[in-house]
């Protein structure tokens, strides 16, 4: 019997110098996949890498093989030994593996739940899976079920707007305090979807220059791909706080990133110009005490979230909703994937009847004689029937048990009834 | 009838005053075109009236502090209508509309003085001194009251209270650059209007300068507002800085108009002018 298996990591369980490293080369996915296909153990296999996690999923019948196999095509791709990010993966099987991508293509897996760049990323990571033809009947099925299950929270809940708004508030509050974005200029350091999210609302609001750091400058020079935008090195970010107007921060640094000093200093050359931060990182990146200056503003994502007076009680709702919702998905993927189960005992049944029609036709043709072309049609069509209604009984008994814990056993009574196991060649003799 | 024109300036600028403040709170934008309308209606009669003034006085109506209220008044609506033409920024209105109401309240709860003019004053200097110092005065006013705004909405922005005050103030940006935009045509404006007072003097009295009160607070608003000028080009002051500074500047400039002329003595005290 085949198992579904995800593994994988993701903000919370790596640190973000290990999700960079696996995340380091954009072609990974499709190396990813080409191995996937490779193994021997693994069936159908998908891989999602962004910035925030890395998961591969697969189908497999030999679950110890392979899941060995995909953690050391892991090391592989990020040149990394296995202990050293063995502990911060996860792996989930069947039911918790269908709604674990589940949980992440709804964004309830997100550092900032509900934000939507995931929703593409893993519908990305899906057409990249179908052009290397990796993913078969149980993958196509399963990835469109979590798109639907995504599509279910977004309309069904209020999870998402959260976030949108979230970047929406910062444009608002950006606009409050420069009026128009065009000409500005934004840097952003570090990266992730929620950073990204806001940095391209504040593109689409006018803002066309924008720099990027990353604490790995390789990291910095994709994301800059990402927007149009020049990389910069970390240690570059004093001297650009002269030039830019507008600071997205989201790195994962325990310290400060940016300090009241460093802000302090750069003031005065800027000629106070405001400067609006806009801190997206927990732990925070700047010095709570950067808003005291004179014309600068500092927002953190509590800031923000106050800003779009969402209560916490009235959010608490709506994530128990939209488990709900993925609750209720993971069930009817279940029920569709037992009757995977029940498909072979039906088409072995089905081609039992076909050789019977065949080989009962075949001795009765010298009887009948020379018969006319529709006088054959009729002939053939009032066998298949005859036989056809008398299986289709079972099979829909079959089915319906296909998700109870009995259906082995039916199973088992269904091919001896019909001695199915045996071979047609031996019925017949 | 000559008052009529006045009663209905601080009529209409009475109504225009309270559509604006309807504005404000409703945000309805045909609210504010109503308002817009009364205003320039209110800032018609109110010219006619000036007009009508200046022929039969012969000088600009601006001797006593009655006249020279309502000449304030108009003078920053005058500049006020400038400024939404090119700023069309409509909450401006709802800040400058009672403080020129205000001000015509006041010119009118005073009495009317009548009395012949003093042929030194039938001059053509004289309007344009006062001419040029009030278009000044009314762009500080006007700097004054975008000080005010940058103020309350930066305070809302620094301290992450977003509410509906912050959701009808307009952008800090656009605040303080009417507030440059008021200091930087002001300020020639009162320099002219300072030297051609001075050449008026000269005239007039004999002297360029003579230490007389108003005079000397004249220049001390006027060192206020260059030292402000000068830290916004120079130095780079801008936001905080600059609406706090322009604020305390408006203030001395108020006590020049007013103060200066009550209590200190002196040819400019509006005592001194119409008597005799």
């Amino acid at each position: 019997m085949f198992k579904i298996i995800n593994i994988g990591m993701n903000h919370e369980t790596a640190p973000v110098e290990l999700r960079e490293c696996l995340a380091a080369e954009p072609d990974n996915t499709v190396k990813a996949l080409a191995c996937m296909r490779d193994l021997e153990c693994v069936g159908e296999g998908l891989f999602l890498s962004t910035c925030n996690r890395i998961e591969a999923l697969f189908t497999t019948e030999a679950a110890g093989e392979a899941k060995k196999s995909i953690i050391s095509l892991m090391s592989g791709l990020g040149n990394m030994p296995e202990e050293k990010f063995s502990s911060s993966l996860y792996t989930f099987e069947d039911k918790d593996a269908v709604r674990h991508i589940f949980r992440v293509a709804s964004s309830l897996d997100s550092m900032v739940v509900g934000e939507p760049q995931i929703l593409g990323q893993i519908k990305e990571a899906y057409a990249q899976a179908t052009i290397k033809k990796t993913s078969g009947i149980i993958l196509n099925r399963l990835m469109h079920r979590a798109f639907h299950v995504a599509k279910r929270v977004r309309t069904e809940t209020e999870i998402c707007e959260a976030a949108v708004s979230i970047s929406y508030a910062a444009v608002e509050l950006a606009k409050k305090i420069f009026h128009v974005l065009d000409g500005k200029k934004v840097l952003l350091i570090g990266a992730g979807e929620m950073a990204e999210l806001a940095a391209r609302h504040l593109m689409g609001h006018g803002v066309s220059k924008m720099a990027v750091a990353n604490r790995t400058f390789e990291r910095a020079v994709q994301v800059a791909e990402l927007f149009n935008a020049s990389p910069v090195s970390f240690d570059e970010i004093g001297a650009q706080l002269l030039e830019v107007d507008i600071v997205v921060t989201s790195t994962s640094a325990p310290e400060y990133v940016i300090t009241h000093d460093q802000v302090k200093k750069s003031l005065r050359k800027r000629r106070n110009r405001p400067l609006f931060f806009i801190d997206i990182a927990v732990p925070r990146d700047v010095e709570p005490a950067v808003n005291d200056l004179e014309n600068v503003y500092v927002y953190d994502i509590d800031d923000l979230k106050g800003v779009i007076e969402l209560n916490m009680a009235q959010r608490q709702q709506e994530a128990i909703k939209a488990e709900r919702i993925v609750q209720e998905e993971v069930v009817k993927f279940e029920k569709w994937l037992k009757t995977l189960e029940v498909v072979p005992t039906i088409i072995s049944l089905r081609e039992k009847v076909e050789d019977i029609i065949h080989v009962e036709l075949k001795k009765s043709s010298s009887a009948l004689g020379e018969l006319t072309s529709s006088q054959n049609n009729a002939i053939r069509s009032l066998t298949r029937s005859i036989a056809e209604k008398v299986i289709n009984d079972p099979i829909i008994y079959l089915k319906r048990k296909a998700d109870r814990p009995s259906l082995n056993m039916y199973l088992d009574v269904t091919r001896r009834l019909f001695k199915l196991d045996e071979g047609n060649g031996d019925d017949n003799k | 009838m000559i008052y009529l024109w006045f009663n209905m300036a601080l009529f209409f600028e009475l109504l225009a005053t309270g559509g604006f403040v309807v504005y404000i709170v409703k945000q309805e934008k045909w609210v504010f075109r109503c308002s817009y309308w009364i205003l320039v209606a209110g800032f018609v009669c109110h010219t006619i009236f000036l007009s009508y003034r200046y022929y039969s006085l012969g000088t600009a109506p601006v001797l006593d502090l009655k006249s020279a209220l309502g000449f304030f008044s108009w003078s920053i609506i005058f500049v006020y209508l400038i400024f939404q033409i090119k700023f069309r920024l409509m909450v401006l209105g709802s800040f400058v509309a009672p403080l020129a109401a205000f001000l015509m309240i006041i010119s009118y709860a005073m009495p009317w003085v009548e009395g012949p003019v003093k042929p030194v004053f039938k001059s053509l200097w004289l309007t344009v001194h006062v001419g040029t110092v009030f278009i000044g005065n009314g762009l500080f006013a006007i700097a004054f009251l975008a000080a005010i705004m940058y103020l309350i909405q930066e305070h809302q922005i620094k301290r992450k209270r977003l509410g509906s005050v912050y959701a009808r103030l307009p952008s800090l940006a656009t605040l303080d650059s009417i507030n440059y935009y008021s200091l930087i045509y002001g300020f020639p404006f009162l320099t002219l209007g300072m030297i051609t007072g001075s050449i008026y003097a000269q005239y007039a009295l004999g002297k360029y300068w003579q230490w007389d009160p108003k005079e000397v607070w004249s220049l001390v608003t006027w060192l206020f507002y260059g030292a402000l000028l000068h830290e916004r080009l120079v130095v780079g002051w801008r936001g905080r800085r600059a609406a706090l500074m322009s604020i305390i500047c408006f203030c001395i400039l108020i006590f020049t108009f007013v103060g200066a002329s009550f209590w200190l003595g002196g040819y400019h005290s509006f005592s001194s002018m119409g008597a005799r």
